[in-house]
């Protein structure tokens, strides 16, 4: 197999287009996909693909076009649909959780909804509160969905396509800083799909493991190459999926370095990170040399001014205190 | 004069409702008796609607409606023994006791619930009808609300995408009076609700939900013009429930003349009864035999119900990811 090198924009585009050629039943909605080939133009080139009938401009009404989803799915077809950002499902998130997560179980299994909802998540750049808003937590809280949120292109196409192969909803949050980025893990071979539900170790250390998803892997992995100077080895786990959520990956690397750094953007309550604590409390207390340490976003409204923007957010300097912290350096 | 109903029609519409009108006041005493709890929310005073609307549907069409869903399931043939297990919370039920009154589907009757939030089921229905359409498979999918479902902000989403991209849907509005505990004069705008496609270039009439014949006649119209290829169509059906709007509903919010005059003069399946004997000559002993049928099916329907066990404690941890995935 060979790996490409392509922006993330590209893979999910790519990955969209190789499930749309093999199964005649998937189709991609959303604001702005089709003629205008994505707000983020993430769909580059699909309506000229696969028509009108498959790519499907909507009007501006998420409630509507996400239950429209919904029962589509019922109906037969697996839907793709686009949220322009997650900030924008919260006008649908009755039907994503209350007709696409729960009517499998309301109707004793009789029911699947094999739907994918995707677009970008979390703080881009000096959008305001309104727009910067993670649903991390938000999701994966929900039995009955499944929730991904990768970092790496690669990752994202391979995760794309299982997403859009599952029988279940999926809740794929995409980045908007992390679109343009390029990697150079993509697999050609349009059969490779990655498991939902395993994190990846993207950098192997004794001394501390630090998790994160999505943007603030790279955040992670950089702040990782600022401890190696300092001599602290830290373990990167990229969670790719946030429910399920690997616990074994996770526990297995605290019971090697005994120490642990949750990192996410969103806010701190009832986040990712507190139910990685609660994990490290239930799973491997006897194993944690120190209490774990969570880095998150401010519990803020997301301000506009730069300055105030980035202190809001999880930076290297903040990531790398944390783990000098929970190392007992100082 | 020829009659625009068999005698054989006839006689299947009045077993449909009184089936409905039976069952329905079983439902009732068993929620008295503690073996239904919950929501329960009664068809009573309705029936014509969903058994007129049933007989003009096509296999392959899909049906949708919301928490007072008894009736559509019972019209579209789901057995009364399983919807009734449901109720009482067994293994036997449609969802193997784990949705209840407000939430049951049938695949192999092409019903999709059984929705509990107001309004909700309607971008669904606006979906399965994409489906429909994507597909090519001639289906119409007949989506149902109350007067209450009417004034959510989705409802108005979808008309615009159903008219926008000719969906083969049939909305209809069981203008039953009262959302809830609040009339209609007391909550809607306007003097109709199946005007309000208008803006969209939907058509809409309103229909005495109350006369089986006038459904009939107008939810054909309504699948015909679905089905076609012109897109959405809009029935207000003019009707009326007996009961509160739920078992704790003692409905004090209206007079008991009101109520009873209704029944007096407008019950749906003393209407249609009258039809039967008057118009088409059918013989007294023909519908006496009915009424016996459906009394028995309501009691097996009873006494499978009380029988059929809870369902196993194993199955509170199933059904909330499907398994298999496509490779």
């Amino acid at each position: 197999m060979t790996l490409l090198s392509m922006t993330v924009r590209e893979a999910l585009r790519d990955g969209m287009a190789e499930e749309m050629r093999r199964d005649t039943t998937v189709f991609l909605m959303g604001e702005e996909v089709a003629e205008y080939n994505g707000a983020y133009k993430v769909s580059q080139g699909l309506l000229d693909e696969f028509g009108a009938k498959r790519i499907v401009d909507t009007p501006i009404t998420e409630h509507g076009f996400a239950g429209l989803g919904v029962g589509a799915a019922f109906g037969g077809l697996r839907p793709i649909i686009e949220f322009m950002t997650f900030n924008f499902s919260m006008q649908a998130i009755d039907q994503i959780i209350n007709s696409a997560a729960k009517t499998l179980y309301m109707s004793g299994g009789q029911m699947g909804c094999p739907i994918v909802f995707r677009g970008p998540n979390g703080a881009a750049s000096r959008v305001g509160a309104q727009h910067s808003h993670c649903f991390a937590s938000w999701y994966a809280h929900c039995p009955g969905l499944k929730v991904i949120s990768p970092y790496s292109a690669g990752d994202a196409k391979a995760l794309l396509k299982a997403a859009i192969r599952d029988p279940n909803p999926v809740i794929f949050l995409e980045n908007e800083l992390l679109y343009g980025v390029t990697f150079e893990d993509v697999e050609s071979d349009p059969d490779h799909v990655l498991p939902i539900g395993k994190a990846l170790v993207r950098r192997e250390g004794k001394d501390v493991t630090i998790t994160a998803f999505s943007l603030m892997v790279g955040k992670a992995l950089q702040a990782a190459d600022v401890l190696a100077e300092q001599g602290i080895e830290a373990e990167v786990i990229d969670l790719r999926t946030l429910r399920p959520l690997d616990r074994e990956t996770i526990i297995q690397s605290v019971m090697k370095t005994n120490r642990i750094v949750s990192i996410e953007e969103s806010w701190p309550f009832a986040g990712i990170g507190s139910e990685i604590a609660a994990l490290m409390m239930e799973e491997a207390f006897d194993y944690l040399d120190a209490p774990c340490v969570r880095v998150t976003g401010e519990d803020v409204p997301m301000p506009y001014a730069a300055n105030l923007e980035t202190l809001a957010l999880p930076q290297v300097e903040t990531i790398v205190e944390a783990v000098k912290k929970v190392c007992y350096r100082s | 004069m020829t009659q625009p109903i068999s005698q054989e029609e006839a006689l299947q519409a009045y077993y449909d409702m009184l089936l409905i009108r039976r069952f329905e006041e079983r439902s009732g005493q068993l929620y008295g008796m503690g073996l239904i709890a919950g929501f329960c929310h009664l068809y009573i005073g309705q029936e014509a609607v969903v058994v007129g609307i049933q007989s003009v549907l096509q296999p392959q069409d899909s049906i949708i409606t919301a928490y007072r869903d008894h009736g559509h399931m019972l019209a579209c043939g789901m057995d009364p023994k399983g919807v009734m297990a449901e109720l009482t919370g067994r293994i036997g039920g449609y969802s193997k006791g784990k949705g209840g009154s407000m939430h049951m589907f049938s695949r192999e009757k092409n019903f999709y619930g059984g929705h509990g939030i107001v309004g909700a089921q309607i971008p669904i229905g606006t979906g399965l009808a994409f489906a429909h359409l994507y597909k090519e498979d001639k289906g119409v999918c007949v989506a149902s609300m109350g007067d209450g479902a009417a004034n959510q902000g989705q409802v108005y989403e979808s008309y615009n995408m159903a008219a926008l991209w000719k969906l083969p849907v049939v909305y209809v509005i069981e203008n039953n009076q009262y959302a809830m505990g609040t009339s209609v004069a007391r909550s809607s705008a306007g003097p109709t609700y199946y005007g309000r496609g208008q803006g969209w270039g939907i058509p809409g009439e309103k229909v005495d939900g109350m006369h089986l014949l006038k459904v009939v006649e107008a939810a054909q119209r309504a699948a015909d013009h679905a089905r076609s290829g012109k897109g959405p169509y809009i029935l207000e059906m003019d009707t009326y429930r007996y009961r509160g709007h739920s078992m704790s509903d003692p409905a004090k919010y209206r007079s008991k003349e009101e109520v009873e005059g209704t029944k007096e003069t407008r019950d749906p399946i003393e209407l249609f009864k009258t039809y039967m004997t008057k118009t088409l000559k059918i013989a007294e002993d023909k519908i006496k035999h009915i009424d016996d049928d459906v009394k028995t099916v309501v009691a097996e329907a009873v006494e499978f119900s009380k029988s059929s066990p809870e369902p196993d404690v194993s199955e509170l941890y199933t059904d909330i990811l499907k398994e298999e995935v496509l490779s």
